[in-house]
């Protein structure tokens, strides 16, 4: 659309690559669907099987895959439910009680309970949003296999009986070198900064997808709930998970390198690794039930015959509630010693977040209430979950009051409080949901009988096993001990939670029985077997390759109800809409108004995912096993496989020229409803994945500098020790750099001219002082008298620096790139998305610098003259 | 769905009388189980249920706090369970199952969140107005005891200079007034919490935290290291006894003074003993004994429990715990010490005179 500015129509003469999208409709067996249907169907076999970039395939695994670590994770529980069944128990020794206590909570955490809400969602949002696939296919596929090898290289530890041991938390100084000298931290965390890019590099794509894979007139009033949760989880990840990858990383560093950051003996803080973690991990608790929330949200209205009352504040409450999750992290730290004014705030934030939560309880009751339930296994699921989440909420009300949580933390009170809002926030609605939507996923229905025999076993040992341990909590019981002793009071019930705990397995392991019988033998279902409102419902079950053989037309939130609830409003167009048939196609719109943008080419299946899920995790592995040899190969071998995925290919329209087929004369290219075909300029869905980048990798730089000030603000020596760096020397790199983003700038305007060498010479220029910042910074480096393991000042200047010149490196081989990419004609004024993304990213480690320039150069002579 | 109300009230009644229906005297691992702890501790069959009782002002406003915001949530659980069943078992009229409503609800979601808001809110002031009575003790402290957490056991330091004498895993402090503890820790994060006296803290190496107590009447009150610090977190108790002024001042009297001259042959050759195999991690004052990794044993045979608040301080059990040190607390950092039964015999002579 001409609304959008794409200069490249202006130039007259000149040809544009540009089409109007057909408009039609493609009946079922036509032999336009069966083309469709080639065109987007993977291959079979086990090549298909690597290479998928199916988000429904994906969707699976990561929900078959979570559903493994719970299974897994609950046996972990129930050895630990036989132990502590009785006082003075000897079936496990102490380290053996340790590994399992973390690797519970480490599998729970994190290898289920966002993953296969990842799942959910990567296989519904598209068919949700009206869409063909995720906004990145390749990069959804390669979180997948991240998920699974940063899984597995956690539980290689087991067999060794090196399992991380100090708790999911991992406080240091217990967690350091010291204290732990085996593997099993190194591992711990190793495998969570592998985790970390898994989950980074999906929350991208959903942003991403959300802002420009919807149908058209798919507004966010229109949005389903569960799209509104992981939309809002996916931000807050890019600015929480950064915290927990630097916080291992870090410790990672102290136990292998030699650094200070949490060595007590050289004025490291303790206290800083629970900063990092908890700054972290409480955003992340509330990452692992939103969009579960949103499951509820979606798939309770159906059983109640209506839609959701209070949409618009169920959704407000959702982001409400992440983002007062990002201050409340220090409620985990009200025994630490911090100020009481401090705990004042952090308390009263911590009991006033249940207030959006109060509006969603609420408005779930109200639907029900009002509405007319049916019965079902999912309602029961949903239903159920209603309460759990209230006696979950409560008992964290209680927590939150400062001078009880001084009673209540460390006790199991916390355990009882943190599973009733795990399993009852996340589990219940997953089961619920896993038989909701079984019929999209499979195609057949869960036997409802077996269900239901299934969810009152749950449902029942659920409360059995867990309700008891409030009052072991209250009764004083601590946390992570193997044994207590007799004539505490906590026998009874330990007991009756071991024995509540084995009959919540039992039923989840009846709940996955049930699943995989009726995967083969269940009924088989239409397409729309519970009379749902959402648009998932309006394709097959399962749906075809393609999703939509004609892009929908939303005109409303509840499109299979519209004929029912509006009969005379206006109706979704469902059978009629877009083709976009000429290859694998899908729609791009504007982020905000929603309008067409641009015609997106869609990557077949693709190896790159895979492999580069592979050489990273070799990386990692070649980390923990300390051989540089191996490391720098798997790194090489990552680089190669990164540089070939994103190499511009033609099949994408990525670079000029386009095939003769693919050209349109500049005049019809100038109709207003031709759109750009290919993610290109101005329109490229790179660029929104770059600038997430952008986002996450500043926070990352951010709580690097939190690190700095805050050891800074602990010390009593004197900061820096040895001398302050030299601010000429820092603010000639500071010019250096900044000229090069100037340079790589022009380069880019000069490229939208399309005067090519004009843009290569900018580029060689921005490239060169680019590379002269390295070396002055190096040299500077060499002239420092102490070095990274010289003490703790020493540590956090040289890894901050040190980060921001591995940013630097990694900046001037896509600037190399680039000038390559612009020397062999790639690029012309329409086709140019990969400049304006590396140009973006450049931009970014200059402006960074600036910050650390300020932090490390500038505060240390200010503060100095206080 | 409806056996859900029936276990929260079940399950209350159950643990406001819970008994020890269930522990078994099993010989263990070789050694007799009256190593453990006795059933009756101090009296009390609940010693860290901080929820029944409160024995000083550092803890009766929490316990207050802690029953009523208990009695709000348990009422809000009732409120909602009512609502989830009226909401799905009420009588409507009957209706083709393919027809949708619209309308209404949005009257719960204001009249709830509002109801919500409001106790909320309440509960927030509330709870500040506590934490402000119990951050800080009602007058100045009395005194002041360091107490430094080790991998698993507590040193207690009173005084300094020349009355400074150490203790450990049993602090005494006098009946009635507010004692100033500092806390340290000598290798990991542990936690002081003595949950009849007060709330916990962290206790962090390299920082010195601050925790006050006061007990206002005498007894014995259970103490425990809430923060997983390692293999024997589970086994890292202590006692705090509060006592009458007079009792308070014999006491500390009492431990500052040095060990006794062994008085039989028996004990100096078990005196001989423990230097060579013994003082390379405890002290005795007043002998050549001066190691500092473990705790001060110079009145060892006046504490009621050793090992951290897991064996019984008999004769016997002092020696199984010599002996069989990694049976009892596998992975302490003290190894079994090997003895033949005549060495046994004269350590213990030598032990019994260290009161």
């Amino acid at each position: 659309m001409s609304a959008t500015s794409d200069r490249s129509v202006v130039q007259s003469g000149r040809v544009a690559f540009r089409r109007e999208p057909e408009y039609g409709s493609v009946p079922e067996g036509s032999d336009a669907e069966k083309r469709l249907r080639e065109i987007w169907e993977g291959e079979s076999g086990w090549r298909g099987f690597f290479t998928t970039v199916d988000h429904k395939k994906i969707g699976l695994r990561y929900i078959v895959t979570a559903f493994a670590f719970l299974l897994i994770g609950g046996v972990e529980a129930l050895l630990m439910r036989l132990q502590l069944a009785r006082p003075n128990e000897t079936l496990l020794s102490p380290e053996q009680y340790a590994q399992l206590f973390t690797m519970h909570g480490v599998t729970m955490i994190f290898l289920y309970a966002l993953p296969v809400l990842s799942g959910f969602a990567n296989f519904l949002w598209p068919l949700m949003l009206g869409s063909r696939d995720m906004a990145f296919p390749r990069l959804n596929a390669l979180s997948y296999w991240l998920f699974l090898f940063a899984g597995l290289f956690l539980y290689c530890s087991f067999p060794f009986g090196e399992a991380p041991n100090a708790g999911w938390f991992n406080y240091v100084p217990f967690s350091s070198l010291e204290y732990n000298r085996g593997p099993n931290i190194d591992v711990y965390s190793l495998g969570m900064v592998l985790l970390g890019i898994s989950t980074t590099v999906g929350a991208v794509n959903f942003v991403v997808t959300l802002f420009r894979m919807r149908a058209v007139g798919m507004s966010v009033d229109r949005l389903p709930i569960i799209v509104w949760g992981t939309l809002t989880i996916s931000f807050a990840n890019l600015f929480a998970v950064p915290s927990v990858s630097l916080a291992f990383l870090l410790l990672w560093m102290d136990r292998n390198v030699g650094t200070h950051f949490f060595d007590v003996a050289a004025d490291g803080r303790p206290l800083l690794w629970q900063h990092l973690f908890w700054m972290f991990a409480h955003p992340w608790v509330y990452v692992v039930v939103l969009p579960a929330m949103g499951i509820v949200s979606d798939a309770l209205p159906t059983f109640c015959r209506r839609p959701l009352v209070a949409y618009a504040a169920v959704a407000m409450s959702t982001v409400a509630t992440m983002i007062i999750g990002f201050e409340v992290w220090i409620h985990h730290m009200f025994a630490t010693g911090i100020a009481p004014l401090a705990l004042a705030f952090f308390g009263a934030a911590s009991v006033l977040i249940s207030i959006p939560s109060a509006v969603a309880v609420f408005a779930w009751i109200a639907t029900i209430w009002m509405g007319r339930p049916v019965f079902t296994v999912p309602f029961l699921y949903f239903a159920s979950f209603v309460l759990m989440f209230v006696i979950g909420g409560v008992s964290g009300v209680m927590t939150a009051a400062v001078p009880l949580d001084w009673q209540l933390n460390e006790t199991y009170f916390i355990v009882a409080h943190l599973h009733y809002v795990l399993l009852g926030i996340n589990v219940f609605p997953v089961l619920g949901g896993i038989t909701y939507w079984f019929p999209k996923f499979t195609g057949r229905l869960m036997n409802e009988r077996f269900g239901k025999i299934a969810f009152w076993i749950v449902f029942i040992g659920f409360n059995v096993g867990f309700f008891p341990m409030h009052i072991s909590g209250l009764l004083g019981m601590p946390r992570r001990v193997y044994t207590y002793p007799e004539g505490m009071g906590w026998d009874t019930s330990n007991l009756v939670t071991t024995i509540g705990s084995f009959l919540l397995g039992i039923g989840i392991v009846l709940f996955a029985i049930n699943a995989l019988l009726s995967a083969r033998r269940g009924s088989k279902a239409p397409p729309n077997p519970w009379d749902a409102s959402g648009l998932e419902w309006s394709v097959s079950s399962p749906p075809p390759p393609y999703n939509f053989a004609v892009l929908p037309i939303i005109e409303s939130r509840h499109p299979m109800w519209e004929d029912r609830i509006q009969p005379t409003g206006r109706r979704s167009h469902l059978k009629e809409g877009y083709l976009l048939h000429h290859g694998r196609e899908a729609l791009g719109v504007h982020p905000f108004s929603g309008k067409p943008d641009v015609i997106l080419k869609m990557p077949d299946d693709a190896w790159s995912p895979f492999l580069l899920g592979v050489f990273a995790a070799f990386m990692f592995l070649a980390l923990l096993l300390r051989s540089p040899s191996f490391t720098i190969i798997s790194f090489a071998a990552s680089g190669a496989t990164l540089i070939a995925w994103m190499w511009p290919r033609r099949s994408l329209a990525q670079r000029e020229p386009p095939t003769p087929k693919q050209v349109t004369a500049a005049p019809s290219a100038l109709k207003d409803d031709a759109l750009p075909v290919g993610s290109a300029g101005e329109h490229s869905g790179g660029w929104w994945g770059v600038l997430a980048l952008v986002a996450t990798e500043a926070s990352l730089f951010g709580y690097l500098l939190f690190s700095y000030f805050y050891s800074q603000s602990q010390t009593q020596l004197p900061w820096p020790p040895e001398g302050i760096p030299k601010i000429g020397v820092g603010a000639l790199s500071t010019g250096v750099l900044v000229l090069s983003s100037v340079f790589t700038w022009f380069s880019e305007r000069t490229l939208k001219k399309n005067k090519r060498w004009w843009a290569f010479a900018w580029l060689l220029v921005a490239i060169v002082l680019g590379t002269l910042f390295v070396g002055v910074q190096l040299k500077e480096w060499h002239n420092h008298p102490y070095g990274l393991t010289a003490h703790l000042y020493g540590s956090l200047y040289f890894t901050i620096t040190g980060f921001h010149l591995a940013h630097v490196l990694v900046g001037l081989v896509i600037l190399i790139l680039l000038a390559i990419w612009i020397a062999l004609g790639y690029f012309d004024e329409a086709r140019n998305a990969p400049m304006r993304i590396g140009g973006l990213y450049w931009h970014f480690v200059d402006v960074v610098w600036l910050f650390i320039f300020t932090a490390l150069y500038v505060t240390p002579i200010w503060l100095r003259g206080q | 769905m409806s056996s859900a109300p029936r276990l929260t009230a079940r399950s209350a009644r159950c643990g406001l009388a819970l008994t020890i229906a269930l522990a078994h005297d099993k010989a263990r691992a070789g050694f007799d189980a009256t190593a453990h702890v006795a059933t009756s501790l101090a009296g009390t069959q609940t010693p860290l249920a901080y929820f029944l009782h409160s024995k000083g002002p550092a803890t009766e406003p929490v316990l207050y706090l802690g029953w009523i915001l208990a009695a709000i949530c348990t009422a809000v659980c009732a409120i909602i369970t009512v609502m989830l069943i009226i909401g799905m078992f009420r009588r409507r009229k009957p209706e083709d199952p393919r027809s949708l409503s619209t309308e209404g609800g949005t009257s719960f979601v204001y009249v709830g969140t509002a109801i919500s808001t409001v106790a909320l809110l309440g509960i927030t002031v509330y709870m500040l107005v506590v934490l402000a009575r119990v951050a800080q003790p009602p007058n100045e402290p009395a005194m002041t005891v360091t107490v430094t957490a080790y991998d698993w056991w507590w040193k207690v330091d009173y005084g300094d200079g020349p009355s400074h004498f150490s203790s450990a895993n049993e602090l005494h402090i006098p009946v009635g007034v507010p004692v100033l503890i500092l806390l340290k820790s000598a290798d990991v994060i542990h936690a002081f919490w003595v949950p009849e006296l007060s709330g916990k803290t962290q206790a962090i190496p390299g920082v010195t935290n601050r925790q006050w107590i006061q007990a206002d009447r005498p007894g014995v009150f259970r103490g425990q290291c809430t923060q997983y610090c390692g293999l024997q977190h589970a086994h890292m108790a202590f006692e705090v006894y509060a006592q009458p002024h007079t009792d308070f001042e014999h006491w500390i009297a009492a431990q500052r003074m040095p060990a006794p001259v062994p008085a039989n042959a028996q004990a100096a050759r078990g005196a001989t003993l423990f230097e060579k195999r013994c003082a390379g991690c405890h002290t005795v004052r007043g002998t050549r004994s001066a190691g500092v990794q473990a705790p001060d044993l110079t009145h060892v045979r006046s504490r009621r429990l050793i090992a951290a608040g897991t064996v019984a301080n008999s004769p016997e059990s002092l020696m199984q715990w010599v002996q069989h040190v990694q049976e009892i607390k596998p992975g302490a950092l003290m190894p079994d010490m090997k003895l033949s039964p005549a060495e046994a015999g004269d350590l213990s002579a030598y032990l019994a005179t260290l009161r």
